[in-house]
């Protein structure tokens, strides 16, 4: 049992999907994808535990040892995410009952949970997996799950959100297709331990850097850097709110890993930061996304669509750590992938419950809430405080460790700028701040009552998260360090 | 190294680049649709054409033959195969949807509502 | 017989300790008030006697937790903390009770929000005076700055969150723009943010950096209000009254002079300071800032702004007293803390007892005040004497050091800025209390006399404030001159900080 582990997590969710077709009753459908997301999490901590213990796993499919068959491979950097992924997907779930009642109809509840699971058998999947064409597979699997989760929204604009996803992804996917199929041209394996071994061989050749033109373009549009986000802030906006939880935590999160593992992994860290300009076109990008993402966020009325926006910002720090192209900015971009996870989770799980109630996400809908929700607001108001970087959440520990990096590398006028860029965060949190604790409730309507338990309770864990790990940060600093100490260490 | 011993990357680019203008300058959501699948379908081709050896035959183990062309390829296009399909379906699903609620299939229109819909709020 | 450092941890938590009192009992104010009154007693005990076993050489230290590698949250307490600490702890208790006439005579809502507030901030600036890294301190500097927001924009009003913007945004940037950067190149050069006698810097750190770090330390605590980031401190003065008399008098500004000097002696130490070539300009900046500010508050008719302006410009001599970089100024700097404490806390509460007893606030309108509000008035006057240096007020001794630095430092023009900065003081205070004892005829002639029998009968209905604030502000007055008479405990302290002999626990 235990040696089918990284297969188990991968296969769960995967045949629980098929099943729920079965069970039908929505209610008990609920539970099973609770309990399927439950064991999936179950799952992912047994297996970072083997590989703290046991250092890297490898898997054979099916008995064939690769690199003739597909290899599943798990070392502290999936296990990292798989537990991200799958501690948020189920407390999403947790909330799912009440926030989807209210948002679908009941017929189509089901189906939100088939989509759910195979979304989460995508990301999961891409994790797992050692072969860069079962990346592509499963990133279709999540993303077409995806598109069908958004979709439901009840807003008709839900529909042409989906679309344009639709069209957008599909490019993007398209585009990784082409790198894959022209590394396999070069080196004649899939596998992403034999490609990083033959890659060495052909590196200097136009192909090879077309491969990785088209595979890095690609999954910056699927993780959604600018000036590559058009498709998120409407996509997030207006998609049922436990499907914006879901994604908004992880699945721009696994797309960043794709990115880490082709560079660090694949290509090597020689190949992607000497040979091409990467670094600058990265940290540009990264900048660029930070500010304008910001200062349209400050702008949004639609409190979804701001923090959509600021999700765009967000990455943009990611890519920036990732930019500078040292240990501390990987264990910057780390530390972000996942602390900003647990930010979001809590922001939009919030909004959830605040739709539940208020049936709006309107700023002006807001007004007097912080009296009539103050726990659902206190969690917006903790999220926020965390975007911010305020010392004693998650925010303050990854910012700290991009600016370090940013000095370590001489790069003062960047280490202003994310400062800055903080600030623009500020701009946007107290404008809800301010619309729900000083604007008095609008009279026309009777006073809102709080968020339904079920969604405040998984709220409130994630929110609890949030200042337990700014305030313990073993976990994941140690963790972040060890895992970007180990993709130097791969490179090199 | 000439012109025509390369042409089936020709016909590659020549059908993602017609693909893709497509997708991008046709504002009727089917058609985007068929633009899309143009784009996919050549980097099918792209993935067939290359796992073809000059001289070899279809890869079944027979001693008369000892070039083959790489299977591989082709089973991978299989699932990209599927996973179009499953997109174009989705896709068109999609745009029914759409057309139902917007009651057209025209981009400049639908954002027209949207618009509107955004300022009534 | 109570553990130091358990008691030091205490007096952090004291205030926090009272909040559930206080949300419990939010529908019975006289509860409520009599929660924050018990933990504002007991916090002055407390604080009094953690500086007699303090005096006694009882060292305290405690480590919380290490947030991340090298980075702890530490408590210890040294001369500058205690000092502050005592200002703050016994404040708190005088402010309670004249908040509680004033919040009532004001007749103002969300009062539990209010009380909350105020004990999240008051336990912020004792986590804040213990600190013993930078870090701690930034921490409790932040959480100082959110847990005022709310007070500041108490009225709910488009005014008060205008002002509530401009406090934020201020604060906001400069700490996270400024400071958080400065605090990272500290560490990142010198691998450590403890505060340490004789700084943490050393030889290889160029002249350069240290001086891009000084400017981003001054410019970055921005509670400090050095100009031109001192505009949320007016902004503020939208807050009741009460908050303004302690946290935009004492906590809050103070808090950031408390840094600054906290920087100066442990970051930078005062020999490094002395060589580093920004010092200078720095200096001058601040001279500038005292000079401009009380040029600004001479040309304010609301009184609360001209107390704001004019804390502008006094928080500017501690900055300087920090920057003189001599035993003097540093003694002279600690020593105005307290000193302007309770000075510009007694103008506070009068300002705030003449709002609710007579509804003035603008000054042109008090004149003959002193008939109806003697106490406050003669309050008030005590207060502008200890503001401008004068004696039978605390403030002489004060600046009576900061001068004595200027010279030792040969420092003529920053002194010459001192003494035209007091002239200015006597301008724009004591006019005040002078004219409400004395309106005389005023400058408009005969028109101005029909108004005065108008204002006359006014006057006659006015009583002084509810007896809570009255008390109150009587404390404080009567504090800052025994202060003047027995300055001995604060300066020892300030004394000791500065390693003059006859400090304890040097």
């Amino acid at each position: 049992m235990i040696e089918h582990l990284p297969i188990l997590q991968v296969i769960i969710p995967l045949l629980a999907a098929p099943i729920c077709l079965i069970l039908r009753e929505a209610r008990l459908v609920r539970w099973f994808t609770f309990i399927a997301s439950a064991l999936a999490f179950v799952n992912s901590i047994l297996l970072l535990q083997q590989v703290q213990t046991q250092g890297t796993i490898s898997y054979s499919l099916g008995g064939w040892v690769a690199p003739i068959g597909i290899e599943y491979r798990i070392d502290l950097l999936n296990a990292y995410l798989l537990i991200l992924v799958t501690s948020i997907s189920t407390l999403a779930l947790l909330a799912a009952g009440p926030s989807l009642r209210k948002e679908l109809s009941e017929r189509k509840e089901t189906y939100f949970y088939v989509a759910y699971l195979l979304c989460l058998t995508g990301l999961l999947g891409i994790l797992a997996t050692g072969d860069a064409f079962n990346v592509f597979v499963f990133l279709e699997i999540s993303s077409l799950a995806s598109y069908t989760m958004i979709a439901m929204g009840r807003d008709r604009r839900a529909l042409w959100a989906s679309y344009q996803y639709l069209i957008m992804g599909t490019i993007g996917a398209t585009f990784i297709l082409i790198g894959i199929g022209l590394m396999y041209m070069m080196t004649g394996t899939l596998n992403m331990y034999d490609l990083a071994e033959r890659l060495p061989e052909v590196q200097q050749t136009k192909t090879v850097f077309t491969a990785f033109a088209f595979f890095v373009v690609g999954v910056c549009l699927k993780l959604a850097l600018f000036p590559l986000h058009l498709w998120l802030p409407n996509a997030y906006a207006y998609a049922p709110s436990i499907a914006t939880v879901f994604l908004a935590a992880t699945a721009t999160k696994v797309a960043i890993y794709v990115l880490l593992r082709f560079i660090f992994s694949v290509y090597g860290f020689e190949f992607s930061f000497s040979h091409l300009p990467l670094q600058e076109i990265l940290v540009a990008l990264g900048l660029m996304g930070v500010f304008a993402a910001s200062i349209v966020a400050i702008y949004q009325d639609n409190v979804k669509r701001l923090f959509a926006y600021s999700s765009v910002a967000q990455i943009g720090y990611m890519i920036l750590g990732l930019g500078v192209g040292s240990k501390t900015g990987l264990t910057a971009t780390l530390l972000h992938l996942f602390n900003h996870a647990l930010m979001k989770g809590a922001i939009f799980l919030a909004l959830a419950g605040l739709i539940y109630r208020v049936g709006s996400v309107n700023l002006k809908a807001f007004s007097g809430l912080g009296k009539q929700m103050p726990w659902t607001m206190a969690a917006i108001v903790v999220g926020g405080l965390s975007l911010i970087g305020v010392p004693l959440t998650v925010g303050f520990v990854s910012k700290w460790y991009l600016v370090l990096a940013l000095l370590e590398s001489n790069w003062w006028p960047i280490a202003v700028l994310v400062l800055i860029g903080s600030l623009l965060a500020v701009i946007y949190v107290w404008r809800i701040v301010e619309v729900a604790y000083f604007r008095k409730a609008m009279q026309d309507s009777a006073p809102y009552k709080e968020a339904p338990l079920m969604i405040l309770i998984p709220t409130w864990i994630l929110v609890l998260a949030n200042i337990y790990f700014g305030i313990d940060t073993g976990f994941t600093v140690g963790l972040s360090e060890q895992i970007a100490a180990s993709l130097f260490e791969v490179a090199k | 190294m000439n012109f025509l011993e390369q042409y089936n990357y020709w016909i590659v680019i020549i059908l993602m680049m017609s693909g893709f203008y497509i997708v991008i300058a046709h504002g009727n959501l089917i058609k985007k649709l068929i633009g899309l699948t143009v784009f996919q379908t050549s980097v099918f081709i792209l993935y067939i054409s290359m796992s073809k050896v000059t001289a070899g035959t279809a890869p079944i183990l027979n001693e008369a033959y000892k070039v083959y062309s790489n299977p591989l390829p082709h089973v991978l296009i299989l699932t990209a195969i599927v996973v179009g399909i499953a997109t174009t379906a989705l896709g068109l699903a999609l745009v029914v949807r759409i057309k139902e609620a917007y009651g057209s299939v025209e981009e400049d229109l639908i954002q027209e509502k949207d618009l509107q819909q955004e300022g009534s709020e | 017989m109570i553990e130091q450092s358990v008691l030091m941890q205490l007096i952090i938590i004291l205030p926090l300790l009272a909040i559930p009192g206080i949300i419990i009992f939010g529908k019975w104010p006289n509860l409520r008030e009599a929660v924050t009154l018990i933990a504002g007693g007991l916090l002055l005990i407390a604080v009094i006697v953690f500086y007699q076993n303090f005096d006694a050489g009882q060292a305290a230290y405690i480590h919380w937790i290490e947030l991340l590698p090298g980075l702890d949250i530490a408590f210890k307490a040294e001369p500058l903390g205690v000092l502050f600490s005592m200002v703050a702890g016994s404040l708190w208790l005088v402010t309670s009770v004249y908040a509680i006439g004033y919040m009532r005579g004001h007749g103002e809502v969300n009062q539990t929000r209010f009380y909350t507030c105020f004990a999240v901030a008051i336990s912020a600036v004792m986590g804040l005076a213990f600190a013993d890294n930078l870090f701690t301190l930034f921490i409790f500097y932040e959480v100082l700055t959110l847990s005022t927001y709310p007070l500041v924009t108490h009225a709910g009003t488009e005014k008060a969150k205008q002002g509530g913007r401009t406090y934020l945004s201020i604060l906001l940037a400069t700490s996270i723009g400024f400071l958080l950067l400065a605090i990272v190149g500290t560490w990142w050069q010198t691998g450590t943010l403890t505060f340490t006698q004789g700084g943490v810097f050393d030889d290889s750190t160029s002249k350069v950096a240290t001086s891009v770090l000084l400017v981003l330390f001054i410019f970055g605590i921005g509670k400090a209000a050095i100009m031109p980031f001192h505009r949320w401190l007016p902004a503020a003065m939208v807050a009741p009254t009460p908050v303004s008399a302690l946290l935009h008098a004492v906590a809050v500004v103070k808090a950031g002079v408390f840094t600054v000097l906290k920087v100066c002696v442990y970051i930078f130490g005062i020999d490094l300071l002395r060589d580093i070539p920004a010092t200078q300009w720095l200096l001058y900046l601040a001279a500038a800032s005292v000079l401009l500010a009380s040029l600004v508050a001479m040309r304010q008719d609301n009184l609360k702004k001209r107390l704001a302006y004019s804390t502008v410009s006094q928080l500017g001599y501690i900055t300087i007293g920090a920057l003189l970089a001599s035993q003097a100024g540093i003694l002279g700097g600690a020593l105005h803390i307290v000193a302007h404490a309770f000075g510009k806390i007694t103008l506070f509460f009068c300002a705030g007892a003449i709002m609710v007893a007579a509804h003035k606030t603008e000054i042109s309108d008090m004149r003959g005040l002193g008939k109806a509000m003697p106490i406050t008035m003669i309050a008030f006057f005590i207060g502008s004497l200890s503001i401008i240096g004068l004696p039978p007020a605390a403030g002489v001794w004060s600046k009576w050091y900061l001068l004595m630095g200027t010279l030792d430092t040969h420092q003529w023009i920053v002194m010459s800025v001192l003494m035209v900065s007091s002239l200015l003081n006597i301008a724009y205070l004591l006019p005040i209390p002078l004219r409400a004892f004395f309106p005389g005829a005023g400058p408009q002639g005969a028109d101005f006399r029909e108004n005065a029998k108008v204002i006359r009968i006014e006057r006659a209905q006015i009583k002084e404030a509810p007896w809570p604030s009255l008390v109150a502000l009587s404390i404080t007055a009567i504090m800052t001159m025994v202060l003047f008479c027995w300055p001995h405990v604060f300066y020892e302290l300030a004394a000791s900080l500065a390693g003059l002999s006859g400090g304890i626990n040097g």
